[in-house]
């Protein structure tokens, strides 16, 4: 028999209060082992509290050649950021 | 080439040019990406075969504190081949390929590591020398135009600088010590100096894939670069230990603001590249005897986990 673990890719919470990020990924072959894997590959020196791992085949991504039709149409929306509307100086907390 | 794939080359070249990174979904020259394969892979390989040579003495360390100190860097090394394995699987190429390649022999490691650590001061000459001019590799690569590997290059770097530290501490600590244990240490740079200096490759006129390397930002800075840059930081520090460099023509050059230094013996380069090293086949040997009687691990571990899966599926019917 010879069958590859599969891919887990692993996020780290830092601390509370932060959000878990990405840091990589690793072979094992279950999320208990993920998880065991990623304490010694990940977390050798207090990077994290909390880790999460997902198989990375269960991990839909969008595809980069539709980066134009998915995010451009965002650029010309200077209306959605605050410094689009001019006021007067002597107005404060706004 | 057809005109599309042109067209998508300027535009890729143009993006690099740009500063952008490249990530792995993202439309790359086939070149690229196996320049890519071939670059992270032998890199991975040379943390995991690195391990080897310093393996050999943590059983022999001379106290506790040396020898926690050297098993923690081991163990880095573990997880800096690992780091780097999963970048070079985002470019399409499987684990089990990748080890078929380090055991097979098909693929190179860097060829320091088929140099012997015959004495416990070669465990200092390695952390100091060997680690020192793996850093200045690696920090260049932080800024290397592939997103996962660049990443890895920045974790691999943050944990990299206390393994330079504690070899210099070995050195320091024998430099300091009797006579004998001076002699050690020295005889120790004697023989780690020059391989070391071989670590960043041929000379430049004599490495065909710089230029394009350069272009695509994979390496920022030429071999000859990286390694002025090794002598001029490193001289001094064997000063501060009392020791010598083992290079009659090693002498500071007030016009140039470095050092120069002497001719590095490209035939022992080629040699051991070629496979003619002293431990080149030892290391294969090891690497492999270490594959084959974990086979029954791996195979255990995805039986075990199997059955844990079945088990839970049957509680749910």
């Amino acid at each position: 028999m010879n069958k590859e673990w599969p891919i887990w890719e692993i996020f780290i919470r830092s601390k509370n209060g932060l959000e878990h990020r990405h840091a990589g990924s690793l072979h094992a072959a279950d999320a208990e082992m993920a998880i065991q894997n990623a304490r010694d590959v990940y977390t050798r020196r207090q990077e994290g509290v909390s880790l999460w791992v997902v198989e990375s085949k269960h991990i839909t991504a969008s595809n980069p050649e539709k980066n134009g039709e998915l995010f451009e149409p965002a650029a010309d929306k200077v209306y959605r950021h605050p410094t689009f509307y001019t006021l007067p100086d002597e107005i404060k907390h706004m | 080439m057809d005109n599309k794939t042109r067209d998508l080359e300027v535009e890729f070249q143009a993006r690099i040019d740009s500063g952008e990174n490249i990530e792995a979904k993202d439309w790359m020259p086939e070149k690229y990406r196996k320049t890519h394969i071939r670059q992270i892979s032998q890199h991975a390989h040379s943390e995991v075969i690195g391990m080897l040579p310093e393996g050999n003495w943590i059983t022999r360390a001379p106290s506790l504190r040396r020898k926690v100190a050297l098993l923690a860097k081991v163990q880095d090394e573990a997880g800096h081949g690992l780091y780097l394995y999963s970048a070079a699987e985002t470019l399409g190429i499987s684990r089990d390929q990748l080890m078929e390649q380090l055991n097979s022999g098909k693929a190179k490691y860097s060829s320091i590591f088929n140099y012997p650590t015959v004495t416990w001061a070669d465990i200092g000459a390695v952390g100091w020398l060997v680690d020192g001019a793996a850093i200045i590799n690696q920090v260049m690569l932080t800024k290397t135009s592939y997103g996962p590997y660049a990443r890895a290059m920045v974790r691999i770097c943050k944990e990299e600088s206390f393994h330079q530290r504690q070899g210099y501490e070995i050195m320091l600590t024998l430099c300091n010590g009797t006579e004998v244990q001076k002699a050690m240490a020295q005889d120790a740079l004697n023989r780690w100096w020059w391989p070391s200096m071989m670590m960043f490759g041929p000379r430049d006129e004599d490495s065909p894939n710089t230029e394009q390397s350069m272009k695509w930002k994979i390496k920022k800075k030429t071999n000859d670069e990286l390694r002025q840059q090794f002598v001029d930081q490193t001289v001094p520090q064997a000063e501060i230990l009392g020791l010598t460099v083992p290079d009659p023509d090693l002498k500071w050059n007030e016009k140039t603001g470095h050092y120069d230094f002497g001719e590095l013996d490209w035939e022992e380069f080629w040699n051991v590249v070629k496979g003619n090293g002293l431990c080149n086949k030892k290391r294969l040997a090891d690497r492999n005897k270490a594959w084959d009687e974990g086979a029954w691990v791996r195979e255990a571990a995805t039986v075990h986990a199997e059955k844990k899966a079945n088990r839970r599926l049957n509680k749910a019917v």
